[in-house]
């Protein structure tokens, strides 16, 4: 189970322009950070806290492969995704990055502010404000077992010095 | 045992197993990783860096710089400067250094073969689908997990199939067809599953234009899009030096499953233009016609081909681009440009008025030359509208075929491209 972190609501096909914009690609991410969602809500980037929770609708991450509209969302404190559902790319970029990202039905109904908290391996995540608890596609062990190392870097890593000591 | 599709088989071969099932996640060799200068070498080097891990195969690796291209600041230059010096460290030899569009110049340089399993670090990686190959865009890290262990996961898709027949009208293409799709299943709507399109439409399509409609399999939501190779397939591939493999054996079986088949009467069409900011806010043109352009921009891997350029042509041919609009063209790739000067296509377009541009991603998505000022609207042959993409935050993009974006030059506002062609616009 995740610690509780407030929710931050956004609607339908959330794409990675607005993610993560063109305009700023070529710059250091913190520059790319501060623009981060700025087109559909430009009070997310400056305020958004440590442990907050993205909440979206159908299709959140559509658009560019680019993973650095993961590494932005990561860099500005957000561990957890919850969206009725992701684009592929951008779902395997999360899970890649050590993000975790919930594919939910009943997303819709978490407000802006709820507090939130998620269980991925069993597929649960609760709404403390609400007091209500919604299931979700658990993630398969083998892809849990790489966020929880950290990302697919990490993992890799893990499994690489594994590798060399049975050398 | 039960039918396969083109899909289905592809993967199970990448998996060494005789079947896979929808559902199914599985552990794939991959056949051919592509990369651009954005997600590519700045992205992987740190990745391979810190797990100290060369690059499992380096003649199974493209690299093809074109987003950064050509470079307009010291960050760009530096971006290619590093691309170049760490293909040459890592014995990379399919580089193309700006040559042109990624998804154009893979095929073009021959590397596609039906079958193939091949990772792109772009999204509009199902580009390659139109030859029969199962590829499929990642991330950087998915990439160089592939370039470390040369092997990614797949969770199995099944396949949505789209049946498309009749002859398109004069003025009409795959573009045309591929935004109607984009309106009727939704931007994401086939949900990371697979579309195969299929029909006699799509037999006699070029390989250009079939390249268009998986190219915005991209925009449907799909994973890859697929047409199966057949005698068009195996001829650009010999013309382009590749290897056209064996196509009889990468199709779908005549009793295989899909998730969902869409017939297109291709013959009722007419053109269609996306509004902001979707792809999927298609109509046919007469819904956004009159609508006062600033720009237009013929461009991308999906709309600047040499068939994209032909298509231009033959509306601009004789006549002018308005002087309340500015027509942009940068060409998908250098071969394109040779080719289009070669046949007189260029300076057809040229003599209208149309500004040649490098041949690179560009304006499309907000990098290169040619992006927009606060309000200022565009038509364009690129795949994606989104807000804030093309430039300024209240700037607006609609989408069209070639056709469109040139009829739209001459008249300054968005316009039946069959105004200017022989053909009817009832």
């Amino acid at each position: 189970m995740s610690d509780t972190g407030k929710a931050w609501v956004f609607g339908d096909n959330i794409d990675t322009d607005a993610l993560a914009p063109g305009l700023y690609m070529k710059g250091p991410l913190s520059t790319l950070a501060e623009h981060c969602l700025e087109v559909v809500d430009p009070d997310f980037a400056p305020n958004v806290q440590q442990g907050d929770v993205i909440v979206g609708g159908n299709n959140f991450g559509i658009g560019s492969s680019r993973e650095q509209a993961v590494e932005v969302l990561k860099l500005l404190g957000v561990r957890t995704l919850v969206a009725k559902s992701f684009a592929g790319i951008f779902f395997r970029n999360t899970l890649n990055f050590g993000v975790v990202a919930l594919a939910c039905d009943d997303a819709w109904k978490i407000r802006p502010g709820d507090q939130i908290s998620t269980d991925p391996a069993k597929g649960k995540i609760t709404n403390h404000t609400a007091g209500e608890t919604y299931n979700c596609d658990p993630l398969p062990d083998q892809l849990l077992e790489m966020v929880i190392d950290g990302g697919l870097v990490e993992h890799l890593e893990k499994k690489l010095a594994k590798k060399d000591a049975n050398q | 045992m039960m039918g396969a599709t083109l899909a289905e088989k592809i993967i199970a071969k990448a998996a060494g197993r005789e079947s896979v099932k929808p559902g199914e996640f599985v552990t794939c060799d991959v056949d051919l990783a592509m990369m651009h200068d954005s997600g590519g070498p700045r992205r992987v080097k740190p990745i391979l860096n810190k797990l100290g891990a060369k690059v499992w195969n380096p003649d199974k690796v493209v690299v093809i710089t074109d987003h950064f291209v050509p470079p307009v600041d010291a960050m760009s230059a530096a971006i290619l400067d590093l691309t170049r010096k760490w293909v040459v460290k890592n014995r990379i030899k399919n580089f193309h250094d700006m040559q042109g569009i990624c998804h154009v110049v893979l095929p073009e340089r021959g590397h596609l073969s039906p079958g193939m399993f091949v990772v792109g670090g772009d999204s509009h990686s199902p580009t390659g689908g139109a030859f029969g190959c199962f590829m499929f865009g990642v991330g950087a890290t998915d990439m160089a997990g592939v370039l470390v262990t040369g092997q990614t996961w797949v969770k199995t898709p099944g396949t949505m199939r789209i049946d498309i027949n009749g002859d398109l009208g004069v003025g009409v293409s795959a573009k045309d067809i591929i935004l109607h799709l984009c309106g009727r299943i939704g931007m994401g709507g086939v949900q990371y599953q697979v579309v195969e399109y299929t029909g006699d439409t799509v037999a006699n399509l070029p390989m250009t234009e079939r390249m268009t409609l998986s190219n915005m399999a991209a925009e449907l939501g799909a994973q890859a899009g697929l047409i199966a190779a057949d005698e068009t397939t195996s001829a650009y591939i010999r013309a382009a030096g590749g290897d056209a493999g064996d196509p009889a054996h990468w199709q779908s079986d005549a009793d295989a499953t899909y998730l969902a088949t869409h017939t297109v009467d291709a013959a009722a069409l007419s053109p269609y233009v996306a509004a902001p900011h979707s792809p999927a806010n298609s109509a046919p043109v007469d819904e956004h016609k009159g609508v006062v352009v600033h720009q237009a921009y013929i461009g991308a891997c999906t709309g600047a081909k040499l068939e994209d350029l032909h298509m231009a042509a033959s509306v601009l041919k004789g006549r002018k681009v308005s002087n309340q609009t500015r027509l942009l063209l940068a060409p998908a790739s250098t071969r394109i440009t040779a080719a289009a000067a070669a046949d007189g296509t260029l300076a057809t377009l040229t003599e209208a008025g149309a500004i040649l541009m490098p041949s690179g991603c560009g304006a499309c998505a907000g990098y290169g030359a040619g992006i927009l000022a606060e309000d200022e609207v565009c038509i364009s042959s690129t795949a994606r509208n989104f807000q804030g993409r093309m430039g300024a935050v209240s700037s607006k993009v609609y989408l069209g075929s070639p056709y469109t974006v040139a009829a739209s030059a001459i008249a300054g506002h968005i316009t039946d491209p069959r105004e200017f062609l022989n053909g009817s616009t009832a």
